[in-house]
């Protein structure tokens, strides 16, 4: 009963804040020159700040400048990408391996950059995939991914891929039970046979990623996750629904309990039981895909991970009551406070970390499952947010002593105190908030500048576009008391998280050019004088040169219908912003745009007689209209003997 | 000669060996393509870019305009200019260790030849390599030349080429200055020391 006056206090004060914020509160776009001007860079001025979107279904990455919201690229990750061969390439295709074979798109979620002593460092991002459980690294030098890793035992990879405060690892977590290991049994034996897993991918200084243990847990939904940082580094939080364990119609069977759980992980203490042998070694299959040093993607097929459960690893997993549904689970930079975004409660819940160690030491539990002690709410609880909004998600933080909270059904931002857990502010969110984020707002020094919205729907927020409208970013200013709304801007694909970093970390380590020296690739063509086609039975191989602005060789003939042509395309340029591209008639793969120095491969199986132009497609100079050449195609059989020219 | 003079033709010499570490002349070129220019570095022994590839791309533009490769290996004075200018300190230390005004006037023409020789040289290599053009050429304008300027800037098309010595050009101009004007002064000095003894 007093909930639900509570709720119902809140919703009446959720709606006098948006008619006060519609009243003049807001900032309405294109009205405000000062917000104008906060957001102006002049042309051929930096952004401050790389922003990196999730590109969602999209499975790719995009990569905008902050403030003023200019994209600036699109990172291919988990789905091919037509545009430069991501995935079509005999390079890159084996970067879409899994333990399923081929798989050519995927669903990308959180971006997590890289940190060293819980402070962003500019080293790596990662994203994971949730469809076909992968975590993937993007090395920021090249803007290019290169190391892609699948996660066995696991199903919907949503608590990814967040980091520990020295980058140890990179987290993934089960958001769909499933029977684990995988089993043919019936769906209605949800209670029985599924299972959850939390798993640990150890990153090397390097950034190579493995799997270095998984954490057998309830069948419940681990939906996201953040890990401790200063006092609470060592510990690894995620939040879990559907503690009621339906296997249908979990949208009413899994909001039944009045409170779900935090899966708090002492992953120091995993450490411990795995180096004691206490974990299970499992025959488990994944693929790990990686740039070898001749920049050719390679999949190594894994077997085996290490498994532990909580009821053979004492004092490494507890259950944090947290009302309603937990979405997001964030840390604040002190690493003290955990906030619990329950998306169907009333209240933000903070968990103390202090309290929690006190309430474990006390064994002050109201139950057990599976070996996880439950810890009691009232003695971990540090203070609860009220009139937070509607169905709040997630929180970041702005270093000042303030917390964000975005709120989906309310759609706002709702600014609350860390000391005294009161809000202080709410804007506006055009529309449905999912994620928020604050440069650094998940690490112990963030850049407290903005706050920038991540919108799931637009309505009339743009120029209509047919039934699919375009998601949104909305950069508010969080300099001073209230917050101030300065700019609303187009993203790619639906973005969930995102994160940013200051320029300066990354922008004078960018790879200009890849040196040929230092070209590897077997079958690269490092001189025109190389360049040459040679047969091997029904293969014919292409070594291919390009420089402004031709092609050597750039006459071919000797192909038979039937044959599969490989063009192997070295780009001679060592000059920064001239790629090359490489496109054939009727080819069923894609093109290929080939960076300074490069060598990259497509097939083309050419299917009728003729002579085929191919030529560059990235316009690379004065006489890019004229880079090109062509590709007679004689009956199988024909005498016509493979030629070629050379300058 | 006098003990100054001997100094100064050795520390002449001394500094003509900047040559051996910095460069003699130096090109920019400027365009919109190239906001951080490109550049060549003419060294004594050798032509480099400024930029590591600039060379390359360098030579890669100039294609368009059927202007010849540079390809230092091809280009013999690299290969006689350090000796010459080796020979040409150790000599200029034995005229400073021997004091001998003779061998002074000797070196220090030598030098102004051998200087002049150098930079008449580059004019009319770099004359060659602007005019003498491919007549097949992709880009042709007509009455159009690319030679750049010895000192100074030109237009050149969509490039600015800007020409300037470079360090080491510099200390062997410094290096001829000092072996001229002390040659003068003992010219001088010995021709009134023979009026004042005859």
């Amino acid at each position: 009963m007093i909930r639900t006056t509570k709720f119902a206090m809140g919703l009446a004060a959720g709606v006098v804040t948006l008619l006060v914020a519609g009243c003049g509160g807001g900032t309405p776009i294109g009205g405000n020159g000062d917000a104008a001007s906060a957001v102006y860079v002049a042309p051929g001025d930096y952004d401050e700040f790389y922003f990196f979107t999730s590109g969602g279904f999209s499975g790719h990455l995009g990569v905008y400048g902050l403030p003023s919201g200019r994209l600036l690229k699109q990172v291919p990750i988990f789905s091919q990408w037509a545009e430069n061969g991501w995935g079509y390439s005999e390079e890159t295709k084996a970067m879409l391996e899994t333990s399923y074979g081929f798989v050519p798109w995927g669903d990308s979620h959180h971006p997590e950059l890289s940190q060293t002593d819980g402070v962003i460092d500019g080293r790596w991002l990662f994203i994971n995939e949730n469809n076909t459980p992968r975590i993937a690294r993007i090395d920021l030098t090249t803007f290019e991914t290169v190391e892609i890793i699948e996660i066995p035992n696991s199903a919907g990879n949503h608590a990814s891929p967040f980091v520990t405060q020295n980058t140890e690892y990179t987290v993934a977590a089960t958001r769909f039970s499933v029977p684990t290991p995988q089993a043919d049994v019936p769906i209605e034996s949800f209670k029985e046979n599924f299972s959850g897993m939390l798993s640990f991918v150890k990153v090397a200084d390097n950034g190579r990623m493995s799997i270095a243990f998984q954490i057998l847990v309830p069948g419940y939904n681990y939906d996201l996750s953040h890990s401790g940082k200063g006092p609470s580094h060592g510990w690894s939080f995620f939040t879990s629904y559907n503690t009621e364990q339906a296997n249908t119609l979990l949208e009413v069977n899994a909001s039944q309990n009045d409170k779900d759980y935090i899966a708090a992980v002492n992953w120091m203490r995993a450490e411990e039981c795995v180096a004691n042998g206490q974990g299970e070694q499992w025959t488990s299959n994944y693929v790990h895909n990686y740039f070898n040093d001749q920049h050719i993607a390679v999949s190594d097929m894994e077997n085996g991970t290490t498994v532990i459960t909580p009821a053979t690893c004492s004092d490494m997993v507890y259950y944090l009551p947290t009302p309603k549904s937990p979405h997001g689970v964030n840390v604040d930079p002190s690493g003290l406070l955990i906030v619990a975004g329950g998306k169907l409660a009333a209240v933000v819940t903070v968990h103390s970390f202090t309290k929690m160690i006190v309430a474990i030491e006390n064994e002050d539990f109201i139950g057990e499952v599976e070996g996880i002690p439950i810890l009691r709410y009232e003695s971990i609880l540090a203070g609860e947010v009220e009139n937070p909004g509607l169905g709040p998600l997630h929180t970041e933080f702005d270093g000042r002593g303030y917390a964000y909270t975005s709120a989906f059904i309310s759609s706002e931002i709702v600014k609350w105190s860390l000391e005294t857990f009161e809000v202080v502010d709410r804007i506006p969110a055009y529309y449905s908030i999912g994620h928020l984020s604050i440069p650094g707002g998940d690490t112990r020094e963030p850049w407290g500048k903005w706050v920038i919205a991540l919108n799931k729907t637009t309505k009339d927020r743009y120029l209509p576009t047919g039934p699919e409208l375009t998601h949104s970013a909305q950069l508010i200013d969080i300099s001073g008391d209230k917050m101030r709304l300065l700019l609303e801007f187009p993203t790619v694909g639906e973005p969930h998280y995102a994160q940013a970093l200051p320029a300066s970390l990354i922008k004078d380590k960018q790879v200009r050019i890849y040196p040929l020296d230092e070209n590897h690739h077997p079958l690269a063509t490092k001189t025109e004088a190389d360049a040459r086609v040679e047969r091997e039975g029904r293969n014919v191989h292409v070594y291919m040169t390009t420089i402004r602005t031709h092609f050597v060789p750039d006459n071919i003939e000797g192909v038979q219908v039937g044959d599969s042509v490989f063009f192997h395309v070295t780009n001679l340029e060592q000059d920064w912003d001239v790629p090359h591209g490489f496109a054939i008639t009727g080819a069923n793969t894609s093109e290929l745009l080939l960076m300074p120095g490069e060598t990259r491969t497509i097939v083309w199986l050419p299917t009728r007689i003729g002579v085929y132009p191919f030529y560059c497609t990235d316009f690379c100079s004065a006489l890019h209209q004229e880079m090109q050449g062509y590709v007679r195609v004689s009956p199988r059989g024909s005498s016509v003997p493979i030629s070629f020219n050379t300058p | 000669m006098l003990r100054s003079s001997r100094v100064l033709i050795a520390t002449a010499s001394i500094l003509l060996g900047l040559v051996f570490v910095f460069p003699l002349w130096r090109i920019d070129l400027k365009a919109p393509q190239y906001p951080e220019g490109l550049g060549l570095l003419i060294k004594i022994s050798d032509i480099t870019g400024v930029k590591p590839y600039d060379l390359q791309n360098i030579n890669g533009l100039n294609h368009y305009i059927g202007m010849k490769a540079i390809e230092p290996d091809s280009i013999p004075e690299l290969r006689f200019m350090p000796v010459f200018v080796a020979v040409m300190i150790a000599a200029g230390l034995l005229v400073a260790g021997t004091g001998n005004r003779a061998l002074l006037y000797i070196w220090v023409g030598v030098f102004l030849i051998g200087s002049v020789a150098g930079l008449v040289d580059f004019w009319l290599w770099s004359y060659d390599y602007g005019h003498n053009l491919d007549p097949t050429a992709a880009i042709k304008v007509p009455g159009m030349t690319y030679q750049p300027p010895l000192i100074g800037s030109k237009k050149l098309l969509n490039f600015v080429a800007t020409s300037w010595p470079g360090l080491g050009g510099l200390a062997a101009m410094v290096s001829v200055g000092i072996g001229s004007v002390v040659a003068i002064g003992e010219w001088r000095r010995a021709r009134s020391g023979a009026e004042a003894t005859g």
